[in-house]
């Protein structure tokens, strides 16, 4: 007996609006018996991951410091991944923006007036994109795959951050240890209210580039074309819309946006630029991007999400000593439980028996789930 | 759902009930760049915080976060604590520095010891560290006395003065006994990769070195160096276990007698900043039994371990630069401050240090 999928004639319109929520049920229930296996009352531990991190104001901040980055990212990749390109890369513009948008305050830090702060932004978005510009020039120009030198070049960023502040970028008067000066005053993104807690501004810029990407994917004939391209490389084509122009403009934008999440961060939450300010937001933003069912308002809601699964872990491990462990199985569950819901609603499951003499007829099943 | 709620409401209150209860313990609180689970660095600052929990009993109650980052999550995670009720936080990374000196000025109540680094920017922080050298520099001399090759084999993780500090004490103790000594160093450039290790270890004795150090914290090169059948030393816990037939000796970082200390200044409330470097003599350094070697190898470890005890210093003259120039004098002891900004090779390294 084997399991097979075969896809659904129609699909439910409501599930597919119930399945992220639906998902996030599951996760419930299945970290409920997590818990229960480890020991701890599931309510407790629950309580602390969803609820506890929400009581509290600076709590909040923290949130919105842990969520900006990952929906300033998830919200380009959507473009990317809408118009079928596969860019893993995020991480790399990430990094990239991050060193372009800090050359003023470690290169020149006597230049200091209003000025630098959105320069230093320009050039992350700069920067960022155009390191997202080489994966797309290598598509278009070679036709190679950009899931592989996308991938590729977060090695490339990662090294040469690393490169960079351990050689020439390293503060002079930090006993040699690897990190470059502290920003001066003017280079800081400011807080969004200094009393209260520690969100800047990258926050705001989270917020309104999901409503502009929003905007033009569901309102513009850019958005259209993005959709097309994607769907159907060859309606586009007959539409008179250039794939090649469209590689590039997804390119652009998300490495754009990727780009400013990383000088957004270094300049807001940390104030230096260290080998270590990224945790891989570029990577966890793809999980975030599809939480979010690829809808920039959708990503918003999931990059708090699991900028709260975060905050949870830790309030769980300071409150009921459970190992970090259970951060990432949480968070896996919860993209693993959306793609399954998802999965599900264009597919049902069917059981197969053996029948040996027939023909299978799964091949073109399993060719249009790969699709899919 | 409004069942849901109901036990939502109800365990909150019997946490604030419980937090009442618990007032009087004085909360100590620790945060870990690994897995408590890695066997080095973050295994021992654990087995620390362990013996705080056995020696000082009901009066503190200990909490800790593993693999907390050092980006914008350190200072959340330090935050979190210290509004949890934590009186003393023990911050174990460099890079936990800034952060920690951060938010140590919005919560001057509470009293924070950062690892490894120099700031200390308010009076509720105070720093500390251990010379691990003086433990490198018995390894050299073991290394030099077991070693065919006459060159050993050191995996380092980063290019900063404490790992450049380790590497010259080996070379040091190496040469006291042998002058010829040579030590191939590979830069893992990463604390904990147990794959990364493995490889660095397979490729330093491809080249021929029949002895493996390390400044990385997982068992892997010790486990590469017993399969291929060569002497190495375990790294920052005794991990014998894992290779009984290779481990000469181990350097052990002990905190347990620095925490127990500073935590119970805390509940008797007579805490005071200060800067501690501590070395074997304080027992913040401890060697791990020396084994598979001869008995002389082992007595000349024992009087150089004791020799060290008794106050001398692996970094004393004459000493040249790796580059033939002159470093210390006849007799003269490096001073603190430039060990640890330490940020060049002694001679005998065959490595160009990365800058």
């Amino acid at each position: 007996m084997r399991i097979e999928l075969v896809r659904r004639p129609q699909t439910s319109a409501l599930f597919s609006i119930l399945s992220p929520f639906l998902a996030l049920v599951l996760t419930l229930i299945a970290g409920a018996i997590l818990f229960a296996i480890l020991g701890k009352n599931p309510l407790t531990a629950l309580y602390y991951y969803f609820i506890d991190p929400l009581r509290e104001v600076w709590s909040l901040h923290e949130l919105a410091v842990k969520a900006a980055p990952l929906i300033l990212i998830a919200v380009g990749l959507s473009v990317c991944y809408l118009s079928n390109n596969w860019n893993i890369g995020a991480e790399g513009q990430f990094i990239i923006g991050a060193i372009t948008g800090s050359i003023l305050p470690v290169m020149f830090p006597t230049f200091q007036n209003f000025l630098v702060l959105p320069l230093m932004m320009l050039m992350g978005i700069a920067g960022g994109a155009a390191y997202g510009a080489i994966p797309a020039w290598l598509k278009v120009r070679f036709n190679t795959n950009e899931i592989l030198t996308s991938l590729m070049l977060v090695y490339v960023a990662q090294l040469f951050l690393d490169w960079l502040i351990r050689g020439p970028w390293r503060n002079p008067k930090g006993f040699n240890f690897p990190e470059t000066v502290t920003f001066h005053d003017w280079a800081v993104l400011p807080a969004i209210s200094y009393e209260s807690g520690r969100a800047h501004w990258g926050f705001i810029f989270a917020l309104v580039a999901a409503v502009v990407v929003w905007f033009m994917l569901s309102r513009t004939l850019k958005g259209f074309e993005v959709k097309v391209l994607g769907q159907s490389p060859r309606a586009g084509r007959f539409a008179g819309f250039s794939r090649g122009r469209m590689v590039f403009f997804a390119f652009l934008v998300s490495g754009g946006l990727a780009g400013l999440a990383g000088i957004a961060e270094v300049s807001g939450a940390i104030g230096q630029l260290r080998p270590s300010f990224t945790t891989g937001y570029g990577f966890t933003a793809i999980i975030v991007a599809f939480l979010g069912r690829l809808n920039p308002l959708g990503i918003v809601a999931s990059g708090l999400i699991l900028a709260l699964t975060y905050l949870g872990g830790e309030a769980a491990q300071i409150s009921l000593g459970v190992s970090d462990k259970v951060v990432r199985a949480f968070q896996g569950m919860i993209l693993f439980f959306v793609l399954a819901c998802d999965t599900l609603i264009h597919y049902r499951v069917r059981l197969v028996r053996p029948a040996p003499k027939e023909p299978a007829p799964a091949a073109a099943a399993e060719a249009s789930h790969g699709n899919a | 759902m409004k069942k849901l709620l109901f036990a939502l409401a109800a365990t909150g209150a019997m946490l604030v009930a419980g937090a009442a209860s618990a007032q009087d313990k004085t909360k100590a609180c620790w945060i870990y760049i690994g897995p408590t689970g890695d066997f080095g660095w973050s295994y021992q600052h654990d087995q620390g915080r362990k013996q705080v929990e056995a020696e000082l009993g009901d009066k503190v109650e200990t909490v800790f976060l593993e693999s907390v980052p050092e980006s914008a999550d350190a200072e959340r995670a330090l935050e979190n604590l210290s509004r949890s009720g934590c009186k003393i936080i023990f911050t174990t990374s460099f890079g936990y520095m800034d952060p920690t000196n951060k938010v140590a000025g919005r919560f001057p109540d509470v009293k924070f010891e950062h690892a490894t680094g120099y700031k200390r920017d308010h009076p509720n922080v105070s720093t500390y560290n251990s010379k691990f050298h003086e433990g490198r520099y018995v390894q050299g001399v073991i290394a030099a006395k077991m070693s065919k090759a006459g060159v050993a084999g050191y995996i380092a993780s980063f290019p900063i003065p404490e790992v450049v500090m380790g590497i010259n004490a080996f070379v040091l103790g190496a040469q006291s006994v042998n002058p010829d000594f040579k030590v191939k160093v590979v830069w893992a450039n990463t604390w904990f990769d147990p794959g990364k290790e493995a490889d660095a270890a397979k490729a330093l004795i491809d080249q021929g070195v029949d002895i493996i150090t390390q400044h990385t914290d997982s068992t892997a090169a010790i486990q590469v160096a017993a399969e291929r059948g060569i002497k190495a030393f375990g790294q920052a816990s005794d991990m014998i276990a894992f290779a009984k037939d290779t481990q000469l000796t181990s350097i052990i970082d002990n905190w347990g007698p620095y925490y127990v200390k500073r935590v119970k200044a805390v509940v008797d409330g007579n805490w005071e900043q200060s800067d501690v470097w501590g070395g074997m003599a304080e027992g913040h350094v401890v060697m791990a039994p020396y084994t598979n070697m001869p008995d002389d190898v082992k007595a000349l470890a024992e009087a150089t371990e004791a020799k060290i005890k008794g106050g001398f210093e692996p970094f004393t003259g004459p000493i040249k630069k790796q580059d033939g120039s002159d470093w210390l004098k006849d007799g003269e002891v490096a001073e603190d401050g430039v060990l640890l900004g330490l940020n060049f090779y002694v001679a005998g390294v065959d490595d160009k240090l990365p800058q």
